[in-house]
């Protein structure tokens, strides 16, 4: 057989690992042609809408529901009472707690669901929820968590106050739970005896992950079959289906759960709302399918928030730097009800990596929940479990040291990174890196960015700063961050008892083409395009021809979904995994069809070749047609496999990112001059794809480090239920980002890829803050809490004087 | 963000539109580019039964410029105000105020009419609109009034305008003069923290004539006399601005918002007003 085509023409025809292969996804979605929730709509569809309070903590004293259902067009009106009899007006939470579908006597957060309007359209819900009259009697409103802590006001009524929680005994009636990991004796004796300690508290404020589309569901009841057919914005539609199944009574296979096109979902996503649940319970009521989609402002209000972490740290050092100890307390404000999405294990998610890069001998960790009259959530938005909580905190407290010791914070990073020989490095909390090269990573940044450059720079502005000539001073802005991403190995990480393995599953077809189904689902991510690229390297298939599916329950196989960086590092490993599986039996049909022994055959790009004559090969096409359409003896016809993945460990992605910013200190407006990043996230897949996500998380890490929040007044209102005052960024207000790479692979993942995601967002974060912080350091600033907005900016230069 | 039910008028004349206005009264509304009215609609916060889309009408449209005055239609674009090079020539601080305006595909949409007639202290033309001393022409049933923009605006969202008439154009005389429109804001598509429109004009080394008109800074645009009068006869030096600015904030009453407090407010204002000044002094 003549090959006419060279190696190097073959390996680009395969389109595998390494390739900035373009989104095959971005076919539809750049011409309107995706298909989200919103867009399915079935025959004689009803639309539902929610009545919310406007009260932040009240009484619900009466619900009239008669001039709703007088409207035409109105069909239901479902309130706790209509959901008691199927014991769905309260449903559990993702953190062992429970939650309200709909208000049973009382509301506990602005925005909450109190009543559920079905109707014939959209537009007479509307109308229907303005005319449901409930009747409110206000009660004390908490929404600091410290004072809630010392409140004799009672939030949660339907919890014993002397019975443990799901994560152990409580302290008070509005406490959640306590997690405590280290030594915290220890390192007390060790930080005592200290030569420098360093003490900082610091606010990560309330934010909201704000996916461009909002959540919703489509329930459709088909009573004749007993079948119940679930559209959501569900980024781990598995774990819905189950946990649907548990709630209903419906058996599993009775129920098909579909994750379509989803516009984002930052962690957003991963839990269950009220909304989900009445759209069901309106289907088996009504018989007839069922829409739920929220608006933004209920998206912003009332879905799950992220961050609201009260942190306080010390941390001590040598004389020349050298880190001796971390104590870490946190305040963990969880709203009215404990809707973490974390695995169960880790009610703090894994706030225990904030020990960071360094090498830190011993640390403690403390965190306590507490209940206020905030909308619940807690979810991870765009961070691996709570890790841009982590990495922020110790990225300050570097920082506060490096003031406490006049020091460079550069070079107090540099003294006290994990080194590469000491990979795998068991931290003081408890976590095994598994690979990383700090130093080259730091060096290769600072060099980039000429640090030692701008430092002089920073050093001559403050001089002409002081001498009256400019009202602009200029802040260098340093992060190094570790990730700890894909949760992850079953023996630790479940949610709701469910392992948190994921898997793949691929089927040739004669023709030498393939469709592959993971347990995980796209928001934007790309999967279609990368893990073609995995499959097509192990399978000697283009990536062209192997189709992508993921999201319907009744195809793929079980999963755990798509946060927390995890689709590559499980995911990602399971297809490569199927695909060695395929390459196994490929190659006996090979050794068969080349009449020699499976040993005497070896892979190449796209083929198995006989070893020593290169001229004698089959080609992938070759043997999948030989695969379906010729006795083999000793082997079953077809070539399809399935791969479960239970990774051994997470894999922990690193980076160093440098945000060079001038600050107006007469209005507060930062500029942001350059910002530079370099990640290693192990094997690169595809490039384009990886620098589209990093620019997509350093977006949203300015977003929420110069102004994106969730706030509330003492009433509990929500001041930022808009796009007007929740900041979104556009391009205007995004500077262009440079980024670079090392490679350091995870040792155990099958292709030694990390993931990457989120990185871009957990070290960006603390890197616009210090960038800010940096600015102010040389006039006395030590630390001033997010979001950065002009006015807090504004404060920080005013609190120093410098409007004087 | 579900608006209720409405009925939509789409004349193609004002006749038209006036005759839906007198038969509904204060039950009707004139739609310009739709970016205040139609939010307040989807919030429910704006209840209108009877919608008149404004642009079927011919006449509402365009840029003139005779005689050194500058008549605008209210359903001009801000894109074509900015645009339109005549403009530009005759008042180069219209397209430097509109740049300023949310983003392209809002002033695709958004109006000068919508902007100055809907009384929302956000906006920024009517501030503009003042510094510029433009008349606003008003068309009702009984015929055509002029209302000077300095006139025109009472409270929040409450103007000299009476519900069955419509604000057909706005007319000014072009400018000979140093100009600048300074705005501080969160992001793109926000209203100003502060906002500043400011016209000078020189006599040899001298302010000879002096405007000052501030955007958000109250619940109606503010038009500081005191601070052009400071600055009148003065070289425009430190002293000047400082006084002028001094001036300024004594005729501002901002509220805290998201944006911030009062105090950071009056401190911004004042940092823009300064360098709306300092501008326009340097292209007068």
């Amino acid at each position: 057989m003549k090959d006419e085509v060279t190696r190097e023409e073959r390996v680009t025809k395969l389109k595998g690992l390494g390739c900035s292969r373009k989104r095959v996804e971005d076919a539809r979605f750049t011409q309107g042609k995706g298909n989200y929730v919103d867009d399915i709509n079935l025959p004689g569809m009803l639309t539902g809408d929610f009545v919310r309070s406007p009260c932040a903590h009240a009484r619900v004293k009466s619900i009239n529901t008669d001039a709703a259902m007088a409207l035409e067009g109105v069909v239901a009106v479902l309130t706790a009472k209509d959901l008691e009899p199927l014991g769905l007006h309260w449903m559990p939470t993702l953190a062992g707690d429970k939650q309200m579908v709909l208000a049973d006597g009382k509301v506990l957060f602005q925005g909450q669901e109190v009543a559920f309007v079905v109707a014939t359209d959209r537009y007479i819900a509307s109308d229907a929820v303005e005319l449901v009259e409930v009747e409110y009697e206000e009660l004390p409103v908490i929404v600091d968590p410290f004072k809630s802590m010392q409140s004799d006001v009672v939030l949660r009524e339907d919890l014993d106050p002397k019975a443990p929680g799901a994560h152990g005994p409580r302290k008070h009636h509005n406490h959640i739970f306590t997690w405590e990991v280290g030594d915290e004796a220890g390192t007390n004796a060790v930080i005592d005896d200290a030569d420098i300690v360093a003490e900082e508290s610091m606010y990560y404020h309330r934010t909201h992950p704000c996916p461009l589309e909002p959540c919703g569901s489509v329930a459709s009841m088909d009573k004749v079959n007993g079948k119940l057919t679930l559209w959501g914005t569900f980024q781990a539609p598995h774990v819905v289906r189950t946990v649907a199944s548990l709630l209903s009574g419906i058996e599993e296979h009775n129920i098909r759960v579909v994750s379509p096109d989803i516009g984002g979902g930052f962690g957003n996503k991963v839990g269950v709302y009220p909304g989900y649940v009445c759209s069901i319970v309106a289907s088996i009521v009504t018989g007839v399918p069922v829409k739920w989609v929220e608006d933004r402002m209920e998206n912003l209000m009332s879905t799950a928030f992220a961050r609201d972490y009260w942190m306080k740290g010390k941390i001590s050092a040598t004389k020349e730097g050298k880190i001796t100890g971390l104590h870490c307390h946190v305040t963990a404000d969880h709203g009215a009800f404990d809707a973490c999405a974390d695995p169960t294990k880790f009610p703090a998610g894994f706030m225990n990596i904030c020990t960071g890069s360094y090498d830190i001998p011993i640390a403690y960790l403390g965190v306590d929940g507490v209940y206020t009259n905030k909308a619940p959530g807690g979810v991870s938005y765009r961070c691996s479990f709570r890790v841009t909580e982590a990495v922020y905190f110790i990225e300050r407290m570097i920082e506060v040291l490096a003031i406490e010791m006049n020091m460079d914070a550069a070079e107090l990073r540099r003294i006290n990174f994990i080194k590469k020989e000491q990979f795998p490095y068991h931290s003081a909390l408890g976590w095994e890196y598994d690979s990383g090269d700090y130093h080259t990573a730091w060096d290769k940044a600072l060099k980039a960015v000429d640090y030692d450059g701008l430092r002089k720079k920073q050093a001559e502005r403050v001089e002409a700063f002081k001498r009256g000539e400019t009202r602009s001073i200029m802040g260098i802005g340093l992060s190094f961050f570790t990730e700890i991403v894909g949760a992850g190995p079953v023996k630790n990480c479940d949610i709701l008892g469910m392992g948190m393995f994921d898997s793949c599953e691929i089927r040739i077809h004669p023709t030498g083409s393939a469709v592959a189904r993971l347990g995980t689902i796209s928001q934007g991510q790309g999967h279609a395009t990368t893990f073609a690229q995995i499959l097509a390297s192990e399978i000697g298939i283009s990536a062209d021809s192997i189709t992508i599916e993921e999201g319907d329950t009744d195809t793929a196989p079980y999963g755990l979904g798509t946060y927390g960086s995890r689709s590559t590092p499980v995911a990602g490993a399971a297809a490569a995994m199927v695909g060695r599986k395929i390459r196994a039996k490929a190659q006996m049909i090979a050794a068969y069809l080349l009449e020699v022994h499976d040993d005497d055959v070896e892979f190449d790009v796209d083929r198995f070749v006989v070893k020593g004559a290169p001229e004698r090969f089959k080609t992938m096409g070759e043997i999948a047609y030989a695969a379906y359409n010729q006795a083999i003896p000793g082997l079953e016809p077809g070539l399809e496999a399935v791969s479960y993945y239970d990774p051994p460990n997470m894999t922990y992605p690193f980076g160093a990112y440098v945000c060079v910013m001038d600050i107006d200190v007469d209005t507060g407006v930062p500029t942001i001059n350059r910002f530079y990043a370099l990640d290693d996230c192990g094997t690169r897949i595809n490039p384009m794809v990886i620098e589209g996500q990093i620019h997509g998380g350093l977006t949203e890490a300015l977003a929420v480090a110069l102004g994106q929040e969730i706030a509330y007044d003492d009433m509990g209102n929500c001041k930022t239920g808009t796009l007007m005052d929740f900041f979104l960024p556009t391009a205007w207000e995004v500077p262009n980002y440079e980024t670079d790479f090392t490679v350091t692979p995870s040792p155990h993942h099958p292709i030694g890829a990390k993931g990457v995601g989120e990185s871009p967002h957990v070290g960006g974060v603390p890197c616009f803050s210090n960038a800010v912080q940096d600015a102010f350091r040389p006039f006395g600033n030590r630390h001033t809490n997010m979001p950065h907005d002009h006015w807090r900016i504004w404060k920080a230069a005013n609190d120093l004087g410098m409007h004087d | 963000m579900i608006p209720a039910a409405f009925e939509y008028h789409r004349p193609s004349d004002i006749e038209g539109a006036l005759s839906v206005l007198a038969e509904h009264g204060d039950e009707a509304r004139v739609l310009a580019g739709g970016h205040s009215l139609i939010p307040m609609m989807k919030l429910r916060m704006a209840d209108v039964p009877h919608l008149i889309d404004l642009q079927d009408i011919a006449d509402l449209k365009g840029i003139t410029i005779a005689d050194g005055i500058i008549t605008i239609g209210a359903m001009t674009t801000q894109h074509e105000l900015i645009n339109h090079e005549a403009l530009f020539a005759a008042a180069p601080i219209i397209r430097e105020a509109a740049l300023q305006i949310a983003d392209p595909q809002v002033r695709y949409m958004g109006t000068i009419g919508g902007n100055v007639a809907n009384g929302d202290p956000g906006n920024d033309m009517p501030g503009l609109m003042q510094c510029l001393d433009a008349q606003f022409i008003l068309v009702g049933v009984d015929g055509t009034r002029k209302v000077p923009a300095r006139d025109f605006y009472e409270s929040a969202y409450m103007t000299n305008r009476d519900d069955e008439e419509i604000l057909t154009h706005i007319t000014f005389a072009s400018i000979d003069a140093g100009y600048a429109y300074e705005k501080q804001k969160r992001k793109i598509g926000d209203y100003a923290t502060a906002a500043c429109a400011a016209l000078v004009t020189k006599d040899g080394d001298k302010v000879a004539t002096a405007s000052i008109a501030m955007t958000n800074l109250s619940d109606v645009p503010v038009l500081s006399e005191a601070a052009a009068a400071a600055l009148i006869g003065t070289t425009c030096d430190t002293a000047a601005v400082k006084a002028a600015v001094a001036a300024a904030l004594e005729d501002i009453d901002p509220t805290e918002d998201n944006r911030g407090p009062v105090a950071f407010k009056m401190h911004v204002a004042g940092i823009i007003i300064s360098r709306a000044i300092a501008r326009a002094w340097s292209r007068a």
